[in-house]
């Protein structure tokens, strides 16, 4: 079973992430805050990980550098977040991202996104 | 004949630094100690001559306090120095206007026979005035020889006064009369006459005080033993009867003639550099005159004392006390002292008087003679320049041959204030002139002609009868028997003394005159045209250039052959390369521009005084006749000017100041704008939140058909409560935005804030209890009522509150609502007990959408426009709102809203 690691402060959100990774057969980690995501990436190791930037703490940019820093990672990282300026947008990739998504987001869109990162 | 030689030999020591310091100041013109205000008040102080070193104390001696009226009158003019002094100053200035004769004559039309007649007076009026100090030289002499005094029948080759006049006449000429233009300051004449008026200071007061302390044992002794000579009371009080009529003409009399003397013209309008220098003679002035008086009356009634019953000239006893008394080189201090009085008063007063001679009689004379112009035509510079040298030796030949024969008889001060008289003709006119525009020259001539006959009538007839012996019946019984044209109870009127008799009649006459013939004669445009400038002066002064009023056509090269004529032409060729530069003129053109003709008339004006100057230009001038209505137009223009010119600085500086403020207001719009974008960028982004979880559920609703009903209608009520949100945002926003732009009307009564708290705390209560959260309030009973809106501050509170359950403790938690009262303020705070606000956000989480520094940071469960709406309701009630954290850590939150009764 593929995990997937969700990354968001806003309960609702987690709510409706988790309900369609679960539907497409995927074993779900919530992390709640940066320093939260980067332990769990750590124990879990996930295949791939949805992350917000806005968050307290330790915010998304951070956490996506810190996992494509880790050499033995090949987990993939999809950007989902408010921050919807091209400017945001280029700083996500440029910390290694291997996609971005702005909020709202297509539930359809996110979820064959996973699907083909995890192939 | 030891001690003439010594006293020779010190009086030409004296006069010899006198030339050194002259020579020095013309040659270092540019030095500190040529150019400063001190120099020039202290120049001034050539009005005290002879006849206040030797004598105020013979008439203090005499007839008592009178002499002080000669001081008193300058130092009650002296505030209006600023007022009037530099009005004159500023006239002669702008048109380089040298004496008094040429001032007058300037006035009213450039006429060259009203300077002739003030040249006249002046001369007739001053010559005796110099004669007698050089009477005073030689009195002097004898009195420190104890020799008589040469009379007038020992030739001029023993008399010490010749050889002195003589001397004084060369430095005359080499230091006041050197220059062509008369306008050029005489740097050397300056600053030898400001170290004479030291000089005669140090000296009396070393006299004075010898006599009071060295002789006598000070103030008190002296005056004690005074007040038993049987003249006391009348020297040291003002006579009842007459007493104070004569004070006040004689004060009157010299308030006049500190403006009009040629002397006090020359040095204090003339030799004027800056007008500022005028602040420091205001009162350096009056103090000089101050001290140079402390010591009269004791030296007077030391010499009563020591001179009690022996005849001894009360006007030598400055000299005559220590000669007595045996201290030579006291005695030639005071000598010199006199000495300094004396020559000062020669030099300066043939100077103006000379300058006087030459601008206004011989000028205008040769000038208007067709034949004198084409003989001198050539070399009119020298001419000018010899001339006044010539008319320096001439009035020092008169005054001196005058002295031998007539002054010998009067004493110092009689002759001086006969000077005064003569001067104080000119009043009328010189006032007149500058402050009404309706006087004429009628006026002035036939005021001055009348006040000036009256003058000799009354005060030189009879020095002349006494003196001649001829002619009593005049003084006794009147001219042709009629006993009212007595001169010195001159229409009956006895109740002055005779000087002042003259004095009144004279000058009543004269301002009559000079008053109904103003008023009905008929003004030339050329007068008109000097009147506006005259008593406009400060308005003109600017654009004295374009003020006058002339028409009519020149040639460029006509004007500066004449103008080299007198400056020659290196300097004539440079003055006008720089006026034309300055004025912006064509200086191609062949054809001179009328201010072009005004200023070459103006050059020659300080050469030749301005009657010949006039005369001089319209020998190459083609004038037309301009009529009064030209003359008003123009002048009309030119003020224009001046006021367009002042509005349009006062339009730019306006304009100045407004961008200056549309600046700032870019600025402060700039600030908003971002601060509007960025308020724009949080709101969005706060609202994509609940649209973001609102679209993902109804996805997966409509995706997925197969879920569970519970699950269902737990995404529905997901949904609807992130509708509720983003309700509640756009609510808060429209709210912000109402406050921000005012239109939200906030009605403030009088409220009980307690009441407020029970409201808002039973409203709450349920879900506290929900959260197992214990909130409790401690209200202030009686707490005065606040000037509020109850229904917004409700919300204040409950957002409060609600805040306070968001983030006090999860487990244990506790909240306390409390009300206080301090300073004339209620306060009301809200305390939880969670994990508090650090110190750098406690003012931050005021602001709308605050977030921690960095932006892509968020502060946990972000409340987003709350408090922003908090604060701006608590603002609007003049009250505080702020936050700190308690001992335990929690957070507290505090508003102050003003006592209702303090408003």
């Amino acid at each position: 079973m593929k995990k997937i690691l969700i990354v968001d402060d806003e309960p609702n959100i987690i709510m409706s992430l988790e309900f369609l990774m679960k539907k497409n057969g995927y074993e779900v980690f919530i992390a709640r805050d940066g320093s939260e995501a980067i332990t769990i990436v750590d124990q879990e190791v996930p295949q791939v990980v949805v992350l917000d930037i806005m968050m307290p703490k330790v915010d998304g940019y951070e956490v996506c550098e810190y996992i494509k820093k880790q050499k033995r990672l090949t987990t993939k990282v999809i950007f989902l977040s408010a921050k919807g300026k091209e400017s945001d947008i280029r700083k996500g990739y440029d910390s290694g991202a291997d996609f971005y998504m702005t909020k709202p987001f297509s539930t359809k869109v996110l979820v064959q996104k996973v699907n083909e990162l995890t192939n | 004949m030891e001690i003439k030689g010594l006293v020779i030999l010190f009086s030409f020591l004296y006069l010899g630094l006198l030339f050194a310091i002259a020579y020095w100041a013309e040659k270092n013109s540019q030095s500190k100690w040529v150019n400063n205000s001190y120099i020039y008040a202290l120049s001034l102080a050539v009005y005290c001559t002879a006849w206040t070193y030797y004598g105020s104390v013979g008439r203090a001696a005499d007839e008592g306090l009178d002499f002080l009226t000669t001081y008193i009158g300058p130092v009650l003019v002296s505030p209006l120095m600023w007022v009037l002094l530099r009005k004159i100053i500023r006239i002669c200035k702008v048109q380089r206007i040298t004496t008094i004769a040429d001032f007058i004559s300037a006035r009213y039309g450039k006429d060259p026979f009203l300077g002739g007649l003030v040249t006249l007076v002046c001369v007739i009026g001053i010559l005796p005035y110099i004669s007698i100090q050089i009477k005073a030289i030689s009195v002097s002499f004898s009195t420190l020889m104890g020799t008589e005094v040469i009379g007038r029948e020992a030739s001029f080759f023993d008399d010490t006064a010749f050889y002195i006049t003589l001397f004084l006449s060369i430095f005359t000429v080499l230091f006041g009369a050197r220059k062509v233009d008369a306008n050029q300051a005489n740097n050397g004449l300056i600053v030898a006459i400001a170290f004479e008026s030291v000089f005669k200071l140090v000296a009396f007061l070393i006299v004075g005080l010898y006599v009071t302390f060295v002789i006598f044992g000070g103030f008190e002794d002296l005056f004690t033993q005074a007040s038993a000579l049987p003249d006391y009371a009348k020297l040291v009080t003002i006579d009842e009867k007459d007493g104070y009529a004569n004070w006040m003409w004689l004060n009157l009399l010299s308030m006049m003639a500190i403006l009009l003397l040629p002397r006090q013209f020359h040095m204090g309008v003339k030799e004027n550099k800056d007008e500022q220098h005028l602040k420091k003679a205001m009162w350096l002035f009056p103090l000089y005159l101050l001290l140079i008086n402390i010591f009269v009356i004791p030296i007077a009634l030391g010499g009563n004392l020591l001179f009690q019953g022996q005849q001894v000239d009360t006007d030598t006893y400055v000299l005559a006390i220590p000669v007595s008394n045996g201290n030579s080189p006291l005695a030639m201090i005071a000598y010199l002292g006199g000495l300094s009085a004396a020559t000062s008063m020669i030099i300066v007063s043939t100077t103006a008087l000379a300058v006087m001679l030459g601008n206004s009689v011989f000028m205008p004379t040769i000038v208007r003679s067709k034949r004198l112009s084409t003989v001198f035509a050539n070399n009119l510079s020298l001419i000018l320049v010899r001339s006044r040298q010539a008319m320096i030796l001439l009035i020092m030949l008169f005054a001196y041959l005058y002295f031998k024969n007539v002054s010998g008889q009067f004493s110092l001060i009689s002759i001086g204030l006969i000077s005064f008289a003569a001067v104080a003709q000119f009043a009328p006119a010189v006032l007149g002139g500058i402050y009404w525009k309706g006087a004429t020259r009628h006026g002035a001539i036939a005021g001055i002609i009348i006040g000036f006959i009256l003058w000799f009538y009354t005060l030189i007839v009879p020095t002349m009868i006494n003196s001649s012996g001829t002619g009593s019946y005049i003084l006794s019984d009147g001219l042709f028997g009629i006993a009212l044209l007595r001169p010195q109870e001159f229409l009956g009127l006895t109740s002055l003394s005779y000087i002042n008799i003259g004095v009144f009649w004279s000058l009543f006459f004269n301002v009559c005159t000079f008053f109904v013939v103003s008023v009905f004669s008929v003004r030339s445009t050329k007068e008109t045209n000097q009147a506006e400038v005259f008593v406009d002066i400060f308005k003109y002064s600017m654009v004295y250039e374009s003020s006058i009023v002339w028409k009519g056509t020149a040639y460029v090269e006509d004007i500066k052959s004449l103008i080299s004529a007198f400056l020659g032409k290196e300097r004539t060729e440079r003055a006008f390369v720089k006026f034309i530069k300055n004025n912006n003129l064509d200086s191609r053109s062949a054809e001179a521009d009328f201010r072009v003709v005004n200023y070459a008339e103006k050059l020659l004006a300080g050469a030749v005084g301005s009657a010949s100057a006039r005369a001089l230009i319209s020998t190459v001038v083609k004038e037309d006749h301009i009529d009064i209505n030209e003359v008003f137009q123009i002048l009309q223009e030119s003020q224009r000017v001046i006021s367009d010119n002042k509005e349009l600085k006062q339009k730019s500086e306006e304009l100045e100041i407004a961008s200056a403020k549309l600046r700032k207001a870019n600025r402060e719009l700039t600030q908003l704008d971002k601060l509007k974008d960025e308020f724009i960028s949080t709101v969005t982004h706060e609202m994509r939140t609940p649209i973001t979880s609102i679209r993902a559920f109804s996805e997966i609703l409509t995706d997925h058909t197969d879920l569970e009903p519970k699950e269902r209608a737990h995404f529905l009520r997901t949904i609807i409560s992130e509708t509720e949100r983003m309700e509640r945002l756009i609510n808060q926003v429209l709210d912000l935005e109402k406050m921000e732009s005012g239109q939200l009307k906030m009605d403030l009564v009088p409220v009980q804030l307690n009441d407020i708290v029970k409201d808002a705390v039973n409203a709450l209560e349920q879900l506290a209890k929900d959260k197992g959260i214990d909130l409790s309030v401690d209200l202030l009973n009686r707490l005065p009522p606040v000037q509020g809106n109850r229904d917004r501050l409700m919300q204040v509170l409950i957002n409060l509150v609600s805040n306070a359950i968001k983030f006090c403790d999860p487990e244990k938690g506790v909240i306390v609502v409390s009300t206080s009262n301090s300073d004339g303020t209620a306060k009301l705070s809200v305390e939880d007990n969670g994990i508090g606000i650090p110190g750098e956000s406690r003012k931050l989480i005021f602001e709308a959408f605050y977030q921690a520094k960095d932006q892509n940071l968020k502060k946990p469960g972000g409340s987003g426009l709350g408090l922003t709406i908090c604060k701006k309701i608590i603002e609007r009630h003049n009250g505080k709102i702020w936050v700190e954290n308690n001992k335990t850590g929690g957070s507290v939150f505090t508003f102050s809203l003003p006592l209702s009764d303090l408003l």
